[in-house]
């Protein structure tokens, strides 16, 4: 086996689909919208070289300070409570619920299944001001208080946003560290408990630092998953009101093919990019410090 | 391992690259061609696929019912295919197609001129008025709805006026009456009008936030009115800013409106549907919509009011302003193109048949007034016939907000709209973002 692998033809021969396909259909694409960036235009009109003009604009353009700020906003806030209530809810299924967990599971994992743009109607209903009251404004109504326009002003819309993303996430969040857990040697908790831990005790000292891997894995995971989110803000604000909710995506999205400016949409996207890969190295950076220390 | 097993190996890496690579070649090829779902690219459709806007259901509506009537041959050669796609992401599928030369055989071409004019210099477009003055049937064009379209889309016949649309207030008879109101004359009048229905719990204007064209449109009424009929030229030329007093006067007008809470609750959620139901539930007093709305009026099953009991008034006089009520909105509705890449014999027969038989099929089945000659003049419910009257008196056309900008500004515009009549965003603010925008196309 180590012979035919240390062959390197071989390794061309098994390795060189699947790296044609890659280097096809994302290295070309990443390189060409790389190359967009010193470009104005678009598929119908044609480009023309701008040099650095877009990259520049990116710093002075004040819809992207925009969409830079709430998009921070959204990944920092929904990935401490997306990974915050996973982690909650994964301890409850290993010391709690034990081995009955298996239905709490499943059903707190279903969201995760549904469609987006469903769920972004049912939120729309659930939060809905006119024609009809939607039921969370109907309580509300009950409770003697006035019915509120979720998505007609910027706060509001981002707490519906941030619950909806939420509902829909933290169940996979809590499955994915739920496998982490219940790693950790039983033998472990028991000397811990017969030493006299409590459960606070037990999951500051035991828990936590052994499943510290996964739990990093979940933040790197989250946190691209948030900072690229697209499809969730579209079917459920578009946006709005105004461009309040719009994340740097949607207003690369928006530049690129409402507005023709493929050249400035890939700037946003680099932008983006390189955002993505400052975060991942900060977390990887303190992964990796967590991992000795423990 | 031997020289000879060596060498077979090397060709067999070299046959598998080299069949990947083809594979992968054929892939990439597919997926350039293949326009508009099924067409099959080039010049020579299967289908006669048309993408329209969902919002209009008056266009698919009548082409189909020619499909199956007086087009069937044609149908038969080239079966009709709708495709739909909501009106907010309508520029961002055309902009896709075109780019990828996978335009369907007709389509909307686009919520602003702008883009129109882009696909035309682009050759996307088919000239009507060639094709149609070879198709022998120019005729059956009428030529205030040419010069229209002439009007918006750069001097070029490239559209077709299956709606010839004027645009205003519609208002409930009865609760006009029952609240003593009159058919306001000037712009304070409406401003009254829509107090006193406030005051006696009818919501004075149904209007569409989520589309936030019918809010605009009131700016630019109001433009049009206080300043003259070319307030919008004026900003497309450079002779005027939208941050000049007197256009943020404009917007701030309109966002008074609806700080006194005349468009009712959730004005940004409400979509275009909505806001004609509430309309013709009897909800609202008020509806600024244009003359396509006549379809919905038509439809017994929406209509709870009655159309006997709707009544239309233009953008009312501006007390002291430069402009006049006579002085319309007109347009054409979003304008429906046709591929210059697609077009073949089928697809001309197909137009040939639309021009000769559109205008009288809409005028009897939908009371739409269209740009399409009608063979005869058929008996028109009275909402029609005073559409045709005002189209008649009208005496010059304005613009709407958004007819000269960009694509940029345009969806600025349109979306920042809610939350400027809900009194999230200043009127400056409006004005400068949609300023801004513009500039910077």
């Amino acid at each position: 086996m180590d012979r035919v692998l240390g062959d390197k033809k071989t390794i061309l021969m098994l390795l060189g689909p699947a790296l044609l396909v890659y280097t096809l259909v994302m290295l070309v694409p990443v390189l060409i919208s790389l190359g967009y960036t010193f470009f104005e235009g678009n598929a119908i009109t044609g480009f023309s070289f701008v040099g650095l003009d877009n990259i520049t604009r990116l710093f002075h353009d004040p819809d992207v300070r925009h969409a830079l700020w709430f998009t921070l906003k959204y990944a920092v806030i929904l990935t401490t409570l997306q990974v915050a209530l996973g982690y909650g809810m994964a301890i409850l299924y290993v010391f709690a619920l034990k081995r009955g967990s298996g239905v709490v599971r499943t059903l707190l994992f279903f969201p995760v299944v549904l469609p987006t743009v469903a769920v972004a109607l049912l939120f729309q209903k659930f939060f809905e001001i006119a024609p009809q009251t939607g039921p969370v404004n109907a309580i509300l109504n009950s409770l003697g208080f006035a019915s509120v326009d979720w998505f007609g002003d910027a706060g509001h819309a981002f707490v519906v946003l941030i619950l909806m993303d939420l509902w829909r996430s933290a169940g996979f969040y809590a499955v994915l560290l739920y496998a982490g857990l219940v790693d950790i040697p039983e033998e472990m908790l028991e000397a811990a408990r017969l030493e006299g831990a409590g459960t606070l005790q037990l999951i500051r000292h035991i828990v936590v630092p052994l499943s510290m891997p996964v739990l990093l894995s979940s933040l790197v995971f989250s946190i691209n998953g948030t900072l690229k989110v697209f499809d969730s803000v579209v079917a459920l604000t578009n946006g709005g009101p105004g461009s309040e909710t719009t994340p740097l995506t949607l207003y690369m999205f928006q530049t690129s093919f409402s507005y023709g400016e493929y050249g400035y949409g890939a700037s946003i996207a680099l932008m983006l990019t390189v955002l993505c890969l400052l975060f991942t190295i900060f977390v990887f950076r303190s992964s990796r410090r967590d991992v000795t220390e423990s | 391992m031997n020289t000879w097993s060596r060498g077979r190996r090397a060709r067999t890496v070299l046959k598998v690259t080299g069949v990947s690579a083809a594979a992968l070649l054929a892939l990439t090829a597919c997926g350039g061609s293949g326009g508009g779902g099924s067409s099959s690219g080039g010049g020579d459709p299967q289908e006669f696929s048309f993408l329209i806007n969902a919002e209009n259901t008056t266009i698919p509506d009548e082409l189909t019912t020619l499909s199956k009537d007086q087009c069937k041959a044609e149908n038969k050669d080239l079966p009709l295919k709708i495709e739909t796609v909501p009106q907010t992401q309508l520029d961002q599928k055309l902009q896709l197609l075109a780019g990828q030369d996978a335009l369907p055989v007709s389509f909307a071409a686009g919520n602003t001129p702008a883009l129109t004019e882009t696909l035309d210099k682009d050759g996307q477009l088919l000239d009507f008025e060639k094709t149609f003055t070879d198709l022998g049937v120019i005729d059956q064009i009428s030529p205030a709805a040419i010069s229209t379209i002439k009007s918006l889309y750069g001097g070029k016949f490239n559209v077709l006026p299956y709606q010839y649309n004027i645009e205003g207030f519609w208002y409930n008879k009865k609760i006009f009456a029952d609240n003593g109101l009159e058919v306001p004359q000037t712009y304070d009048d409406l401003v009254s009008d829509a107090a006193a229905l406030d005051e006696a719990g009818v919501q004075p204007f149904s209007a569409s936030g989520e589309q936030g064209w019918p809010l605009t449109r009131l700016i630019s009424g109001y433009l049009s009115r206080e300043l003259g009929p070319d307030a919008m030229q004026r900003i497309k030329d450079g002779d005027a800013k939208l941050t000049d007093p007197e256009y943020v006067d404009a917007a701030q007008k309109i966002a008074d409106l609806g700080d006194k809470g005349y468009f009712g609750k959730g004005l940004g959620s409400i979509d275009y549907d909505t806001a004609i139901n509430t309309f013709l539930k009897g909800d609202a007093g008020i509806l600024y919509m244009g003359s396509w709305v006549l379809g919905s009026f038509a439809d017994e099953s929406l209509n709870k009011i009655g159309s006997d009991n709707i009544g239309f008034f233009p953008f009312p006089n501006v007390e002291g302003g430069a402009g006049s009520s006579e002085q319309l909105p007109a347009n054409v509705g979003l304008p429906m193109a046709f591929s210059a890449k697609q077009y073949n014999k089928k697809v001309g027969a197909w137009l040939k048949c639309i021009a000769e038989n559109y205008g009288q099929a809409s005028l009897e089945d939908q009371n739409s007034i269209s740009g399409f000659v009608p063979a005869t003049t058929p008996e028109l419910d009275p909402l029609t016939k005073l559409v045709q009257d005002t189209v008649d008196k009208t005496t010059e056309s304005t613009l709407w907000f958004e007819a000269l900008f960009g694509s940029k500004a345009t969806t600025v515009s349109q979306t920042n709209a809610a939350p400027l009549v809900s009194g999230d965003q200043s009127p400056e603010d409006f004005m400068k973002k949609v300023q801004d925008a513009q500039g910077s196309k």
